[in-house]
């Protein structure tokens, strides 16, 4: 505060040297974006040019890989282990689809109805993660055991019949069946669908919902033509943020599975640490890669989310 | 549907009260609103108004009483099932769905499904016909009010509730909206229940006025009636501005009670007393600003005989084109205030100058002096930032 007793410097010549530092100011964005930039370039473009160049590799493991532009790996890859990756697709649909059949109910109870419980259940949601995934798959393991309370329960109550007759276990099992794999895919990125969802719902203004019921539309009605259009958002993206990782997921089937449950993460698991045959195992992900972003694409053109400002 | 004999519109409130917990939003209350009338509830924020709007739009459950749409008994139907429609005070539009289907959602929901014509013919109606496809977003503040006035209206509702439907609008945006209401309310004939604190807004746009003030209606009557005989200071200070003396009574003659207030005499017609006034009691005696003359006290014996009459010198003036207003001390009450048309001004008029202050008895109310002299001041002052 001392500069304000002394006299003002001399405008003329301070105005120059005030040009620099702005142009400095100019680039501080470029140079703020230069770390994530870098860890982009190290950590994601490098090891995926990598990766496409070992697809198209061929030799083998003791003469060495070497680049051929052998794109018939692709094709031989998708015609050996294409039931996989149909499994993948059918698997992580199925639990997307549970998800949000448990996730909406919830979310929507946190976001409109759970007061001041609100912050508790929010926590309650995301508590899981404070154990290894590792671990809470293997929990299953022994909630899903043959013999079983839960295996008991379901029994008794001839809910094995009917999943037994649909194909989603086999006799008095759950565990190694594509019940218990789904099961698993469904609690493991149940908190993927909550948040966003939550996050969306909690947005609508209240007076919305009042506007309708004034307007004679029973709570049903509010619900589809109102609460659940403006919602869109975030169902677009708890679905993304299940799906994705659910059909590239090999733990759940590893675990819970067995090897008719397999799916193609388990495929490009063994072919790149067990079997060792790095092109095809490169190819597969590829293969799965370009497979989830058509099939997003699609997805977000046909919810047409864009709308929704 | 207008028809003299038609009381399916009437809306009454019968010993209708709300409280939340240990606080008593509002206190149980009579209204009756008849059919096809504007009507206004008019108070500062917190005072009710607005909960009582609720109440009968099936938003609010009430804690007691009854609401009664014509005959039909509406007080635990749902929003619904209500023949009533609001106008919210953030016009709540739904931002996903286009101005043409925003207003045809009311007539969705029942089942009807030609729908083109009666919307087009309700956004020509608003003037909005160009911006039937747009969202609500692409419109500014002025046409999304007209969007939500039209989806209600659009359903011929037997009630129309407005709750501050032009809170969010400029100045002179209000103004036009203020007669465009009027106009639409005139032309189909619909009960209005109009929520404002804005009093001026009250007064042109309604017929008779509620004004409520900490969950009770203080009085209800047509804008003059209230203002030319407020029963309270909060409505008094409430509405416009208001001048008030303590005076003691001194005897009552016929139709006249005969005040004192520091050694002058000053008359007030018994009818427009509505306190109880006894030889000995006390009253406040209240008169507007523009009610009031203001001489010289060099002129003092050019006033006729029979006015009510008080000294007084003159503190502060400011001219504002059509008036100037005077704030004058006097040794019956400090900050008088004297709005005098600038008809033929008097120059002695300057502050400092000695003056009387002369009025027509007949314009002089008188309250019960137990109340605060300045209840409902400071809403008007809030109203006025």
């Amino acid at each position: 505060m001392s500069a304000a007793t002394e006299a003002p410097p001399p405008l003329a010549p301070t105005a120059p040297e005030t040009r620099p530092p702005r142009k400095r100011g100019r680039l501080t964005p470029y140079w703020l974006l230069l770390p994530g930039i870098l860890w982009l370039v190290v950590f994601f473009a490098l090891p995926l040019v990598y990766q496409a160049s070992t697809s198209v590799q061929t030799g083998s493991l003791e003469q060495g890989y070497k680049v051929t532009w052998h794109f018939a790996t692709y094709w031989d890859a998708l015609s050996e282990y294409w039931p996989q990756f149909v499994r993948s697709v059918l698997y992580a649909a199925s639990a997307t689809i549970l998800c949000l059949l448990l996730g909406y109910p919830l979310a929507y109870l946190i976001a409109f109805r759970a007061g001041r419980w609100r912050n508790l259940i929010m926590i309650l949601v995301i508590a899981p993660f404070f154990t290894s995934f590792l671990i809470r798959t293997l929990a299953w393991k022994t909630i899903l055991a043959d013999g079983g309370p839960v295996v008991g329960a379901l029994n008794t109550l001839h809910v094995l019949d009917v999943t037994n007759w649909l194909g989603w276990t086999a006799g008095d099992r759950v565990l190694a069946t594509p019940l218990a794999v789904v099961c698993g895919l469904t609690y493991n990125f149940l908190p993927f669908m909550i948040l966003p969802l939550y996050t969306s719902l909690e947005r609508i203004d209240g007076r919305l919902h009042e506007a309708a019921g004034d307007l004679y539309a029973r709570p049903w009605t509010t619900f589809r033509k109102v609460t659940f259009p403006l919602s869109m958002p975030g169902v677009v993206s708890g679905t993304l943020l299940t799906f994705i990782p659910a059909a590239g997921d090999y733990v759940n089937a590893d675990l819970l599975g067995s090897t008719d449950t397999r799916m193609v993460g388990n495929v490009i698991q063994s072919q790149f640490l067990r079997i060792l045959d790095y092109p095809t195992a490169a190819a597969l992900s590829f293969i799965l890669m370009a497979a989830i972003l058509a099939m997003v694409t699609v997805y977000i053109r046909r919810s047409g989310t864009e709308d929704l400002v | 549907m207008n028809t003299t004999t038609d009381n399916s519109g009437d809306v009454r409130l019968t010993q209708i009260g709300k409280r939340y917990g240990a606080f008593t939003a509002v206190h149980p209350l009579d209204l009756t609103v008849p059919q096809g009338s504007f009507f206004a509830l008019l108070g500062a924020s917190g005072c009710g108004k607005t909960t009582t709007l609720r109440m009968i739009a099936g938003l609010e459950e009430p804690s007691q009483g009854t609401v009664h749409l014509g005959d039909q008994d509406v007080t635990h139907l749902p929003p619904y099932k209500r023949p009533v429609n609001t106008v919210f005070q953030s016009y709540a539009l739904f931002p996903h769905l286009d101005i043409f289907e925003n207003v045809a959602f009311g007539l969705r929901r029942r089942g009807i499904k030609s729908v083109k014509k009666q919307v087009e013919e309700m956004l020509d109606l608003v003037q909005l016909g160009e911006q039937a496809r747009k969202k609500p977003h692409q419109l500014s503040g002025g046409q999304q009010q007209r969007v939500a006035v039209a989806r209600a209206l659009i359903n011929h509702p037997k009630v129309l509730l407005l709750d501050e439907p032009l809170g969010a609008l400029d100045l002179k945006l209000r103004r036009q909206m203020q007669l465009e209401l009027k106009r639409i309310q005139t032309e189909v004939g619909i009960t209005f229940v109009h929520v404002t604190h804005d009093q001026e807004e009250a007064m042109t746009m309604a017929d008779t006025v509620a004004v409520m003030n900490a969950g009770r209606v203080e009085q209800l009557g047509s804008p003059a009636d209230l203002y030319e005989n407020p029963r309270t200071t909060f409505v008094a200070n409430f509405l416009g501005t208001s001048n008030f003396i303590e005076a003691d009574v001194d005897f009552k003659s016929g139709d006249e009670i005969v005040l004192n207030a520091g050694g002058g005499k000053l008359f007030l017609p018994t009818a427009r007393c509505s306190a109880q006034a006894a030889a000995g009691g006390k009253v406040l005696v209240g008169v507007r600003p523009e009610k009031i003359a203001l001489a010289h006290a060099d002129d003092a014996g050019e006033i006729p005989e029979g006015r009510n009459r008080i000294t007084g010198r003159i503190a502060d003036s400011s001219f504002i084109g059509v008036s100037t207003q005077y704030v004058i001390d006097s040794p019956v009450c400090s900050g008088f205030e004297v709005y005098a048309q600038n008809v033929d001004r008097d120059p002695r008029l300057t502050p400092g100058a000695e003056v009387v202050l002369h009025w027509n008895p007949a314009h002089t109310f008188g309250l019960d002096a137990t109340q605060a002299i300045d209840a409902g001041v400071e809403s008007v002052e809030e109203d006025a930032a």
